[in-house]
């Protein structure tokens, strides 16, 4: 069941087009990344879903229903700039922007009292966000950004500006968002993180789309066909008809191979090695996501 | 709606708490009303009195004592001659010495040529005029005299008059107060310009700041832009009324305190002497005036003028504040904008002056001066259909003005990085949702 449909939507800035006919499934429950370079079309797609502006072609569903205002509540967006307002009171902040989500006064000051005791800043309460570090402010726009408990939420770039503690805080906070029944769009570059956290991709590059699916999958569908294998000493076989050995290296009485096996049948080849020597390991060479994602927009 | 009321409601106390906001209220009236009260009461102090000698060798000032704070001390003309006398002021440290001579026959217009104030250091011009207001009297009773006039006779017949003008346009035949009029009209007009370009300059630089805190996108996730830039204008439409009505309420209990305590000693104490009396028939007179204005009328109108003018001008500032990234990028933008505010203050006076002339009537027409035009004319008096014309048409292009100013907004608050172009502005607006 999706959450987030997006049916070839298309949008123009005056002469110029963002989005070129993109369609996606988000699944309910899902952390699902948005990816593409700079300038691709993920922030134009992600205005569209929070409706700062209006798809030119095609349309967006919401839980089945095409998107509209009353939908605003239910969607939290922390935005890839960042901001606050500077001279407001860090409570006062997010219970303004708590209420303008639609949260009544009594329920937005309990969820405030229980995010500032989560991330144990109740001290912060009364100090103006200009007297807070930058990460400590991120650290306000992400609670401002959950308080109002969406069903979707939208991530860009949600881990600059923070130290490697607070990455990780908020990484278990977006898992634990996820648990909770939450679905989360996550937009970024850092491959790392993606691989880490996500379940399903999507990739966007000059206003197309030219990726999607589960991170498996999509490992799957882009693999070299080559695998490795190490072998104790060293390698005296041959390689089956129709394979080719393509990297050979020793060390310390353990010998590294890479094959590649254009069918993917590599009973042959482990046939030949197990007859001959001991077999240490066999893996598959998969693509790591950054691989594929250069090699996806160069290719283009 | 509940989204502007909670928009309101933020950009409202935010502003109202600020320092400089309690700053402004407050000492606004007071310097006004020091401004009003002050000199008239440093007036009535008594200051430090001048003492100006006087050698009159010819009698001719009939042992006139000055005045307060400028007093006449005799020398006695047989003991002392011109340079006794200087030396009389260079050891006592008086202001001056004046000096009279004899000669000449009494003619008194030789006398007038050989009068001379000797002082140390430069005179005083208000000591310099005063001496010759009483010379003058002097020399002119001299002169009757010897026309064989009875000086007593010249003093009964003076007569000051007063003219009663009244304006037979009008429906009944009020008695005219042009001058009142023109005071409130300026006032209305000029307090109009000022709260205009204050606040819409305000306007402007919070949306630059919205902008540029980049917490704008935040925003907008959550409201339509539309009703971001009308929050903000409506709370601080809200500030600058609560300024407004802090301002008259302050500013009329200090003044009525100021003019109970302060001048209304002064006054009392100075009824007792006939000029005065004519004075207290002045105020008498100019309080009865001031009873013949249409208040109801021009409060009403001075409301609406206000808070459309405001309006409209306010979308305008908003839609500069979200084409620019920072203040100084606003420049081109703001002279369109202030030119018409700065036409209209000129022509403010120019209305005053003739309040039916055609400049009058089309500048209060045009919705960009009509606020401040329109305000000069309407003590004077103005035509229903006009007053009728002139709102319509400011309220049309009010709203006019917000839906285009929104337009901008909308694109303009997403923008960063280069400086639009009018070209762009208008291409913005074309731009769908």
């Amino acid at each position: 069941m999706s959450i987030l449909s997006i049916q070839e939507v298309s949008k123009y800035y005056g002469d110029y087009q963002a989005l070129n006919s993109v369609s996606m499934e988000i699944s309910k429950g899902s952390i699902f990344g948005l990816l593409g370079p700079n300038g691709a079309g993920k922030t134009s797609l992600i205005r569209i879903i929070n409706q700062i502006t209006g798809p030119d072609e095609g349309k967006v569903l919401f839980d089945g229903k095409a998107l509209a205002p009353q939908h605003i509540s239910r969607i939290g967006y922390l935005p890839e700039e960042r901001g606050l307002y500077p001279k407001m009171k860090v409570g006062e902040q997010i219970m303004y922007l708590a209420r303008l989500k639609n949260l009544d006064k009594a329920s937005a000051k309990k969820t405030v009292r229980e995010w500032f005791e989560r991330f144990e800043i109740e001290s912060w309460r009364d100090k103006n966000v200009e007297e807070l570090s930058k990460g400590m402010q991120q650290k306000v726009q992400f609670i401002a950004t959950v308080i109002h408990k969406p069903d979707l939420l939208i991530f860009d770039e949600p881990f600059t500006g923070f130290d490697p503690i607070n990455t990780n805080l908020i990484k278990s906070e977006i898992r634990r968002l996820r648990d909770e029944g939450a679905t989360i769009i996550f937009s970024t570059h850092r491959m790392e993180s993606v691989e880490e956290i996500c379940d399903d991709i999507a990739l966007i590059n000059k206003s197309h789309k030219i990726l999607e699916g589960p991170i498996k999958e999509v490992k799957m569908a882009n693999k070299s066909h080559n695998y490795i294998f190490e072998v104790a000493g060293d390698f005296n076989g041959a390689v089956p008809n129709g394979m080719q050995l393509l990297e050979q290296k020793s060390k310390e009485g353990i010998t590294t191979l890479k094959v590649s096996v254009p069918d993917d049948n590599t009973s042959e080849l482990i046939k030949q090695i197990v007859s001959n020597q001991q077999l240490i390991s066999f893996n598959e060479e998969l693509p790591s996501l950054n691989d594929i994602f250069i090699q996806k927009v160069q290719a283009v | 709606m509940n989204k502007i009321g909670l928009i309101i409601q933020r950009e409202f106390s935010t502003r109202v708490r600020k320092k400089s906001f309690i700053v402004m209220t407050i000492l606004g009236p007071i310097l006004s009303v020091a401004l009003f009260v002050l000199p008239a009461y440093l007036a009535t102090l008594p200051g430090d009195e001048k003492k100006v000698l006087v050698l009159d060798k010819v009698f001719l000032m009939d042992n006139d004592k000055g005045k307060e704070g400028l007093r006449f001390e005799y020398l006695n003309p047989e003991k002392f001659d011109l340079d006794a006398a200087k030396q009389v002021l260079k050891e006592t440290e008086k202001y001056g010495l004046l000096y009279i001579p004899d000669g000449g026959n009494m003619d008194p217009d030789w006398i007038k040529k050989k009068a001379t104030l000797y002082t140390v250091g430069d005179a005083n011009i208000g000591t310099v005029s005063y001496i010759e207001g009483r010379l003058s009297n002097y020399i002119q009773l001299q002169k009757l005299k010897l026309e064989n006039v009875d000086p007593e006779a010249v003093k009964r017949s003076r007569t000051d008059v007063n003219l009663n003008t009244i304006n037979i346009e009008e429906k009944e035949e009020k008695e005219s107060i042009g001058i009142i009029k023109m005071g409130i009209g300026y006032v209305s007009g000029f307090m109009i310009y000022i709260f205009v370009f204050l606040y819409g300059a305000q306007i402007m630089r919070g949306v630059i700041e919205e902008k540029t805190s980049r917490i704008v996108e935040v925003m907008i996730s959550s409201v339509k832009p539309f009703e971001l830039m009308l929050g903000k204008i409506l709370g601080l439409a809200g500030v600058a009324l609560l300024q407004v009505t802090i301002w008259l309420l302050f500013g009329g209990l200090m003044y009525f305190l100021a003019s109970t305590f302060i001048l209304g000693d002064a006054l009392d104490a100075a009824a007792v002497t006939a000029q005065s009396n004519a004075g207290n028939e002045k105020m008498m007179e100019i309080m009865h005036k001031i009873s013949l204005i249409d208040f109801p009328l021009i409060i009403g109108g001075f409301l609406f003028f206000f808070i459309f003018g405001y309006l409209l001008y306010a979308a305008l500032f908003a839609a500069i504040g979200s084409a620019v990234d920072k203040e100084s990028d606003t420049q081109q933008f703001m002279l369109p904008v202030s030119l018409p505010l700065i036409a209209a203050i000129i022509v403010l006076i120019t209305a005053l002056d003739k309040p039916d002339g055609p400049i009058a009537f089309w500048f209060s027409m045009i919705p960009l001066t009509s606020p401040v035009v329109m305000m000069a004319r309407i003590p004077f008096g103005v035509p229903a259909w006009q007053l009728i014309l002139s709102m319509s048409l400011l309220v049309i292009t009010f709203l006019g003005t917000t839906w285009m100013a929104g337009k901008i907004y909308r694109i303009g608050i997403l923008m960063y990085g280069k400086k639009p172009t009018f070209k762009e502005l208008i291409k913005w607006i074309s731009y769908k949702g």
